[in-house]
């Protein structure tokens, strides 16, 4: 049963939906922003805290659906401890892997967020995986507090 | 009674012989959209093949037959409403144009600043916005009666919110996010006793119960003809014909003119007025097909065999642990809102998919319904005529399989 969907939803997350990491809200962020996404309703709030041009630590809260919650919870750990360079770079190849072409994908980067694949054929799906990251983005980029999919 | 012939009906909707990742399709998102007869597909391709032409213009014999086959779908569908003319009925894009003619002529001829319009916590966001655009134009404001947790209007707090001010209330007949029937007759009755008019959205009403505008007594009713088993692209606007009358037009074009000259225009009558323009000739066609069809079929036969679906839906979903009912009315539509502990509904829709099982999931164009029930959105199985206990037995063990594989 649910075989069609081993692609989408593997073990992983699963474990990151029934346990995510770094859910939490965090005193004194130097980051803190909103993502939504008003297709679904899924609501998070993403905490960062820097140093310098680091991401010492990062941590979420909110509801979503099983993708967008390993995506965020997954995100926050690969986050950890990386410039604000490294990070947008993450960014782009995670958008790469979930909307573009599975050649121009560097899976040595990508890391455990390649279980996040399998979404690229669903459509309707990107946007969950996605949110997490659009949200990191405006974070970084210092963006008004609130940011949407839409 | 004697049984409902759902195989038969089945036999007619050539998709549902569709599979879906090779499993076969079971459809349940008729409030979104319902699918289509045979007969209302090939009375598309007929006029496109035999009878097409413009409506109205021309004197060559395709133009009138054209314009009989629209014209007798007008009728068609005064008689399945029970209007008094055929005056009273406009064909709109769907039920969203139609409340937005409403709010823009009726609307901007009769409501000012101060004024109040009355709507209810369960409407869908078309019988919201056009209401809120015209409230910023005019400086008139929008009430919002409350509902209660079942997912019904509570009454008291309605009638309480009904002023002197009050120019129109707008109702939803039935709920496209709860599956609530609202006390329609009752409000009705209140709004008469104050002369305040009354619309009613009836996009997910109409094709699940016998309507009647003259016996509602209703001064709008609107519905959209894609959830009536028709194409989508058309819809109607019922008004009462003074009603009507005494509303500027909507937009100018094409066929709502009687004269036109560069000083001066006059107006086209009903229902022509409100028609600017080559309308959507087939799907109106279509839509005349789809009520033969349903009237052949009995709509008092189709609600009771709805009913019949629910209840047995309901009784098993009420089973299922961890399985929550969202809109549990008293009254209510063959529509089963839901949301399961700990799984999204986004997981829900994509997991039953995989299965061939066709819901919704979000939030249903209704996103203060979901404010008021805490949840982000639900899970939507909707019926229609042609579904059946089988195929209700296929979404509760998917449902099931789902729990377990979230563990
Ligand atoms: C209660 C209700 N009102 C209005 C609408 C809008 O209908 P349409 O999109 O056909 O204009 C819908 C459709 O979802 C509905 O369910």
């Amino acid at each position: 049963m649910f075989d069609d969907l081993r692609d989408l939803y593997q073990e992983v997350i699963f474990d990151h939906n029934r346990n995510p990491r770094n859910y939490r809200v965090m005193e004194n962020a130097d980051r803190e922003v909103e993502g939504f996404n008003p297709l679904c309703g899924d609501r998070l709030t993403l905490f960062l805290k820097m140093d310098g041009d680091v991401i010492t630590d990062a941590s979420f809260q909110g509801s979503g659906c099983a993708i967008s919650t390993a995506s965020v919870s997954l995100m926050t750990e690969i986050v950890k401890g990386k410039t604000e360079t490294e990070a947008e770079a993450l960014f782009k190849q995670f958008h790469e892997m979930t909307t573009g072409k599975e050649e121009d994908v560097d899976l040595e980067a990508i890391g455990k967020l390649a279980v996040l694949a399998g979404v690229r054929e669903y459509p309707a799906r990107v946007k969950c995986a996605t949110l997490a990251w659009h949200t990191l983005d405006a974070a970084l980029k210092n963006e008004e507090n609130s940011i949407s999919t839409e | 009674m004697t049984s409902f012939p759902v195989e038969k009906i089945r036999a007619d909707f050539p998709i549902l012989k569709e599979k879906i990742r090779n499993k076969p399709l079971v459809y349940l998102d008729n409030a979104a959209t319902c699918q289509k007869p045979l007969a209302v597909i090939d009375s598309i391709s007929h006029l496109y093949m035999h009878e097409y032409a413009n409506v109205h213009r021309g004197v060559h014999t395709l133009s009138i037959k054209a314009t009989d086959r629209y014209e007798g779908a007008r009728e068609k569908v005064k008689n399945f409403i029970n209007a008094k003319s055929t005056k009273e009925i406009i064909f709109v894009k769907g039920t969203t144009e139609a409340i937005n003619l409403i709010a823009q002529t009726f609307g901007k001829a009769n409501i000012s600043a101060g004024d109040e319009i009355l709507i209810t916590a369960m409407e869908h966001h078309s019988n919201i916005v056009p209401w809120q655009m015209l409230c910023e134009e005019t400086g008139a404001i929008l009430k919002v009666a409350p509902i209660n947790l079942q997912g019904e209007l509570i009454y008291d707090e309605f009638e309480k919110l009904i002023s002197n001010k009050t120019k129109l209330i707008s109702v939803v007949h039935m709920s496209n996010a709860l599956g609530t029937v609202n006390p329609v007759k009752k409000i009705i009755v209140t709004a008469k006793v104050k002369n305040i008019p009354v619309l009613l959205d009836g996009a997910q009403a109409i094709p699940h119960m016998p309507i009647d505008v003259q016996d509602l007594d209703c001064d709008f009713y609107v519905f959209s003809g894609h959830k009536l088993y028709a194409p989508s692209g058309v819809g109607v606007l019922y008004g009462k014909q003074a009603l009507l009358e005494a509303m500027p037009p909507y937009q100018g074009g094409g066929d709502m003119i009687r004269k036109v000259t560069f000083e001066d225009t006059e107006y086209n009558t009903l229902p022509y007025k409100f028609e600017a323009g080559t309308p959507s000739i087939a799907d109106v066609v279509g839509l005349g097909a789809a009520i033969d069809y349903l009237t052949d079929i009995g709509m008092d036969n189709i609600a009771n065999y709805e009913a019949e679906l629910l209840d047995y839906a309901t009784e098993k979903a009420n089973k299922i642990k961890g399985l929550k009912i969202i809109g549990q009315a008293k009254e209510k539509g063959a529509i089963l809102s839901f949301v399961l502990d700990k799984i999204h509904p986004h997981d829900i829709g994509t997991m039953l998919d995989s299965l061939g099982i066709a819901i919704r999931a979000g939030h249903h164009c209704a996103m203060p319904v979901m404010d008021f029930f805490e949840v982000p959105a639900t899970a939507r199985a909707s019926f229609a005529m042609y579904n059946t206990k089988a195929e209700i037995d296929a979404l509760m063990a998917g449902i099931e399989q789902l729990i377990e594989v979230f563990g």
